[in-house]
Order: structure tokens, then sequence, then C-alpha cells
């Protein structure tokens, strides 16, 4: 699946395991949130770098303990219009200091890129062809002026006062 | 009022580019329709009954004078010559032209408007007292606030998808007038006993076909905190509120399936986590803001005008206006001017072109350049002297301005029902005119004295009826119209959801259903000056029902 990352597509160096298939803990593998917390025995003597899938719906708590296990989640967006990872995604990264990989799956559209960039997101696998199409052009559409703090952003000149770069 | 600097400026074209440029890829197939829909909601266009809606935010109903102007100019220009003021403080134009709307909004951001989320499931445009910086019982002027949490919540990246839209109101005086209680949040400056100035917090509050009053989640929030604790509740209803089903994915539903106190708990714990201080309001910034709403350097005068009195005394229609749409000023020798778009047999809240000229100018002249937008569907001049209200009066009344209902029995707020909404199940204005007809704003409506009828025209309660003193509900079945009412209910500070009297009434009979209403209060109040609201508290329900489906005339379905 073409993988976006800092302004480009880029090889996947992860393989998604999906729900119910057995695997070997091989490493670089991106594994349902259910199938860690049942097998993570095999990890631990491991040290592998793992992934970790997050459904909409679990919240941060009940994978929190785990979380310098993981060398990447990925957060699925189920619909376009499905807001919950966003707040996610600001958590790990703000708050639980989250520095691994954060990726977008589902169905991530060319405007929905900016905010999420903004929440912390640093890697989106794309399915829609338009949003291929678009992202290979190097065009994200948006805007340039914000009124909050961003993931990982300097302000501009002229901001607002309370507009500053979210601790990391 | 609050002026763009460059920031905000060049906010709005950026904005502007980025909206273009998704009608440009919608018109060229890139983006397909549901798509597209998000993001022209987001930007105020509806598709309606006959046309596209655009939809403008007047973020808590604070109008320049030029700002009016151009409204007029696209209500003339792209429009048929008038626009619609609605119950959360927007206007609606209802007949442009999809090809039109950019250009239109380019025409708004030269006079710093915009219609940024007034529709979609984000934070929509922010509400405040229409009275605010002016009212005799205000501790601070909430507007400042406002226009902070406006700024915070514009394009929000964290907040833009949320399970449904999202409606914050604030309120500078104990007396509400923003309905702050059926908000999604609602926000009260109080005091505390140390002098501080805070918040009164409610959440959960709403209309709608499930209608919630708001819980006081706060006592008092530190005036700093207004935008981390906001953020909190915004982020426990993003990450837990339903997505499953548009009517109970508000913020009411969450607080209500989860329960108030745990719902306390989790916006408080959400809050406390939340160490880093970024959102903290800096004193300075809150004074740097406050300074655009200082209000005007209002002159000296006498408490009592002469020259209103003298016309007082020799005009009855003048001394009704005054009487009826002039409210106390905290300053002596001024008032706030109510300006009704409510004519009688008219339809609430339409404004022509022409009218909203007269208005720009009378600020202009009589009103240190302040109009009001009210979410009752009023227009206000909320720094008038006294002593010129016989020629602001006279120039209203050339224009059908001058009518004296402002609180009475046909200042009545009704959605546009199926006269233009496509979810509409009944009309709802030609009810409002035909009650306007009935009750009218001579001593008849003033003798009933204060009351507030809300007319729905579908369970969606765009019309607020479930607030109204009277309310009433538009329905359809089996492809007629019937009308519930609901009595009692109030959204201010005494916040209550109306009651249903029974079955409901025909089309046809709905008019005087309301009368029978009316005559039975008038009937059983213990004073004139026992309102309906208070007469209906004290009684109940019963001589009301008994009144209603005890008449002889069998009209009831």
């Amino acid at each position: 699946m073409p993988l976006y990352k800092n302004g480009s597509f880029v090889q996947d160096q992860w393989t998604t395991i999906p729900e119910g298939e057995a695997m070997s803990p091989a490493g670089h593998v991106i594994v349902p949130l259910t199938w860690w917390q049942a097998e993570r025995q095999a990890f631990d003597d491991s040290h592998v770098p793992i992934g970790v899938r997050i459904d909409p719906g679990i919240a941060i708590d009940d994978f929190i303990a785990d979380l310098s296990r993981f060398a990447l989640i990925a957060l699925v967006i189920p619909k376009f219009q499905d807001g919950r990872a966003y707040s996610t995604a600001r958590l790990l990264r703000e708050r639980h200091g989250f520095k691994g990989e954060l990726r977008a799956v589902g169905e991530v559209l060319i405007d929905q890129i900016q905010p999420m960039l903004r929440c912390g997101f640093d890697a989106f696998e794309i399915t829609d062809p338009v949003t291929q199409a678009a992202l290979e052009t190097g065009r994200v559409p948006g805007v340039t002026h914000f009124y909050q703090p961003g993931v990982n952003e300097a302000p501009k000149a002229g901001a607002r006062p309370w507009l500053r770069q979210a601790g990391r | 009022m609050y002026r763009y600097d460059e920031f905000d400026a060049a906010f709005v074209a950026d904005r502007l580019n980025q909206f273009s440029d998704q009608v440009q890829r919608r018109l060229s197939g890139e983006l397909t329709e549901e798509q597209f829909r998000i993001h022209r909601l987001m930007n105020g266009v509806y598709l309606q009954l006959h046309a596209y809606m655009l939809r403008i935010a007047i973020p808590y109903g604070t109008l320049s004078p030029r700002q009016l102007r151009k409204l007029a100019h696209i209500a003339r220009r792209y429009d048929k010559g008038f626009g619609h003021f609605t119950t959360r403080q927007n206007i609606q134009f209802n007949w442009p032209a999809l090809k039109d709307i950019p250009e239109i909004l380019g025409e708004l951001a030269s006079v710093e408007m915009h219609a940024i989320q007034t529709s979609g499931n984000c934070i929509r445009n922010v509400t405040a007292d229409h009275f605010a910086g002016a009212a005799a019982d205000e501790i601070e002027d909430p507007r400042p606030y406002a226009e902070i949490l406006r700024q915070w919540s514009s394009i929000h990246p964290e907040f833009t998808y949320l399970p449904r839209k999202f409606k914050l109101a604030l309120s500078g005086s104990p007396h509400d007038r923003a309905a702050i209680q059926v908000h999604d949040i609602g926000y009260q400056l109080v005091k505390n006993d140390k002098g501080e100035t805070g918040f009164a917090v409610y959440v959960g509050g709403g209309l709608g076909r499930t209608p919630m009053v708001g819980h006081k989640i706060r006592d008092f929030l530190p005036t700093k905190d207004l935008l981390a604790y906001t953020q909190a509740i915004v982020r426990v209803y993003n990450l837990e509120g339903r997505r499953d089903n548009k009517y109970k994915a508000r913020i009411k539903i969450l607080v209500h399936e989860k329960g108030f106190e745990a719902m306390r708990a989790a916006v408080e714990a959400e809050f406390e986590a939340d160490k880093s201080e970024l959102l903290a309001l800096p004193q300075s910034e809150v004074e740097r803001i406050s300074a655009y709403f200082a209000p005007p350097a209002l002159p000296e005068r006498a408490a009592q005008s002469q020259a209103l009195e003298t016309r007082r005394a020799s005009d009855h229609a003048f001394a009704a206006f005054v009487d009826v749409n002039v409210s106390k000023h905290r300053q002596a020798g001024y008032g706030l001017l109510t300006i009704s778009l409510k004519p009688i047999g008219g339809i609430p809240g339409d404004a022509t072109a022409e009218q909203m000229e007269l208005v720009a100018e009378l600020a202009e002249k009589f009103g240190h350049d302040e109009i009001r937008v009210s979410h009752e569907q009023n227009l206000v001049l909320p720094h008038v002297a006294l002593d010129d209200l016989p020629a602001v009066y006279d120039a209203l009344a050339a224009q059908g301005l001058a009518t004296a209902n402002a609180g009475l029995i046909s200042d009545i707020i009704s959605c546009p029902g199926m006269d233009y909404c496509s979810l509409a199940t009944a009309r709802s204005i030609p009810v409002a005119q035909r009650i306007s007809e009935r009750f009218a704003d001579g001593p008849r409506a003033k003798d009933i004295g204060g009351m507030k009828i809300k007319i729905s025209g579908c369970i969606n309660a765009c019309g607020h009826h479930h607030v109204g003193h009277i309310g009433i509900l538009g329905l359809e079945r089996k492809g007629v119209e019937t009308y519930q009412l609901t009595l009692g209910g109030s959204g201010d500070e005494s916040c209550t959801l109306g009651d249903i009297t029974g079955p409901g009434f025909s089309y046809e009979d709905v008019v005087d259903a309301i009368e029978t209403v009316v005559d039975t209060y008038i009937g059983l109040r213990s004073t004139p000056d026992e309102d309906f609201l208070s007469a209906y508290r004290r009684v109940g329900m019963a001589p009301f029902k008994k009144a209603l489906y005890e008449r002889d005339s069998g009209s009831e379905i």
C-alpha cells in the first residue's frame, strides 16, 4: 500500500498482519492490539521493532503501559468523517511523548492530511487514487495561518500569544 | 468592536483560497459530492429545498454599520433583496447561485466577515448576549472571551471531525439572554467570593429531537482556563461521543448515557492531565482583546429625557414603542433599543436591503456605530440616547421597522419551515404570521405581557419550541400537518423544557388553540403583573389542558 511520509511516497518497511493471521515475531510487523496483548510473551524476549494497530474506540489507557515497546502506532480511520484518531494522536505525542511513527490508515483523504500532520501524524497509508495523485504532485492543500498550537510546529510571526509550540 | 489584524485577514483569505480550490476539485470531479459536502458545509453552504443557502457568521451578534451595509449589498446583488437573521446570530441568504459563492465570500472578507464553520460537525459560530457591553445587570462583557473562543476554534485540527455540531454560548449577566443552558457548552460570567471573575460552565444542553437542559459542570472556572477547559470537554466528546447514529451524536446524549457525574470526572481528569499550560490565556492578551470591546464614550445625559417625555405624552404609538422596545442601559440617559424584525403578519427575522441600510445609518448617526443581532431574530442598537429616540423611531417607522412588540406575543421565533427547509414536516412561517395577526402589537398584546412563542416545523427544533413559553411543533401525521403545543418552557437562567399539552391541533385550529391558552392565562393570573411563565409555573398544566381539550368545537385531532 502506498505510504506517504515526510513529503513523498516511500518504501514501507513494515508488514501489516491482518486480524487472526498467524505470524512469528519477526519484527517490523504491525499487529492488532488484541494480538499484541495475547502474544506479547513471544516478543518480550526478541526486542524486535513492533507496531500496533489501534481501532477507534480503544482508549489510550488500554495500551499506554506498553508504549515504550512500540516503534509504530497505526491509528485506524474507518471513515474520513471520524475524528477520534486526531485526539488520540495529539495525546500520544503531547501527553505521552510518543516518538515513534504515527501512521494514519483507513480512509485518508487529501483534505485531511494537513490537520492530521498538525495533530502529530507523520505517515499515511493512501488507498484513494485521487489523494495519491495529488500527493505525488507534492500538493497538500490547507491553510497557512493557525489559531492553535500544532504538534511540533513553530508559531508564525503575528500569531496569537497562546499559540506556542507544543512541548515534546 | 473587534478589528482583524493582518493575521486574521490572512487567515480568512487562506480559507477562501482553500474553499475555492475545493469547489474547483468538486467541479472537476476529483471530489465526490459526499467528500465535498463536508467542506461546503464547513463554509456555510447548504443545499436547500429550492437552491443553495449561504449562512454567514455574525460572531457573538456584533456588527458594524459597514458590515451591515455589505450584507445589504449582498442581499441586493446576489439574492432577492433580503436576508434572514437566524436564532444563532447568523444571517442566511436563501437564493445565491453556487458560482457566486466564492465571490460573496470575498466580499465578506473585505469587511472582516466569513461563513466559516456555520455548519458541519465542528465548533459553530460562538454566540453571546445581544445586550453585552450595555446591559445594566452585566458583570463583564462576555464578547472578548467569545472572540478568543472563535479564534481558537477556527479550523481546529483536532476538532474538525466531531461526532456532530458543537455550539458555544456566553452570557455576562445573571439574567441569561443567550440561552446558554441549551447549548453544548454554556459559559456564564460570575464573581467568586474573592471578587475574581470566572465562568460557571454548563455542558450537555441542547434542543432538537432529544431536548436537554445543560448540567453545571463547574461553579467557577478561572478565566485563564477558558480554552484548556473547553479543550478538555470537546476532547472527551470527540473520543467518546456516539458516531453510530447522527441523532444520538450530540454531547447531550453522551452526558445522558455516560451519566453526568462520570462525564464531569472524565472532563476534570482530562483537564488536570493537561499540564502544558499551552492554552492558558495570558491576562495581557485578554486585555488586548477586551480593548476592542471598550464601551463607546457616551456623553453624560440626564436620566430623564425631555424630548422623549414630550413626544410620549402626545403620541401613543411612540409611547408603546419606547415602553416595549427600549431596555435599561447601564448608563443614565441611554437605552438599549430592540428593532423588531417581527412586523405584524411578516416573516420573523427577515430584513430587506433597504432596512439593513437604514439600521446601519441609524447606528452611525445615533448608535455609536454598533449593531447587534439577537438570537431572538431581532436587531439591537445598544447605545441610543433617550433624547434621540423620537428621531430614531420616525426613521424606523418609515421603513416598517417600528413594530412595538419586543418580548411580546407577536415577537415570535420561527424556523423557516416547509417554505424553505428540506427537513421540515410542516409550515412554520405562515403559523407565525397568523398568530402575529391575531394578537398584533396593540393594547391586547401589551396586556398579555412578556410572552415567548417559538415555532419549529419539525422535530429538529430549530425554532427552539421546547424553551418557548408557548412552543409549537409542526409535524406531519398521515400527510396532514398537525401542531403539538408545549407550555412553560424557558431558555433563560431558569431554563426548563415545556410540557406537551396533549394531542396536536390542525393547521386551521392551532391559532385558536393558542388563543385559548392565552385567554386561560388572562383568566387565572393573580395580578396583571404575573406573566404567563410565572402563572404557568404556579398553576401547572391542568387548567390549560381543560380549556384546550374540553372545548365544544371538537377540533382536536
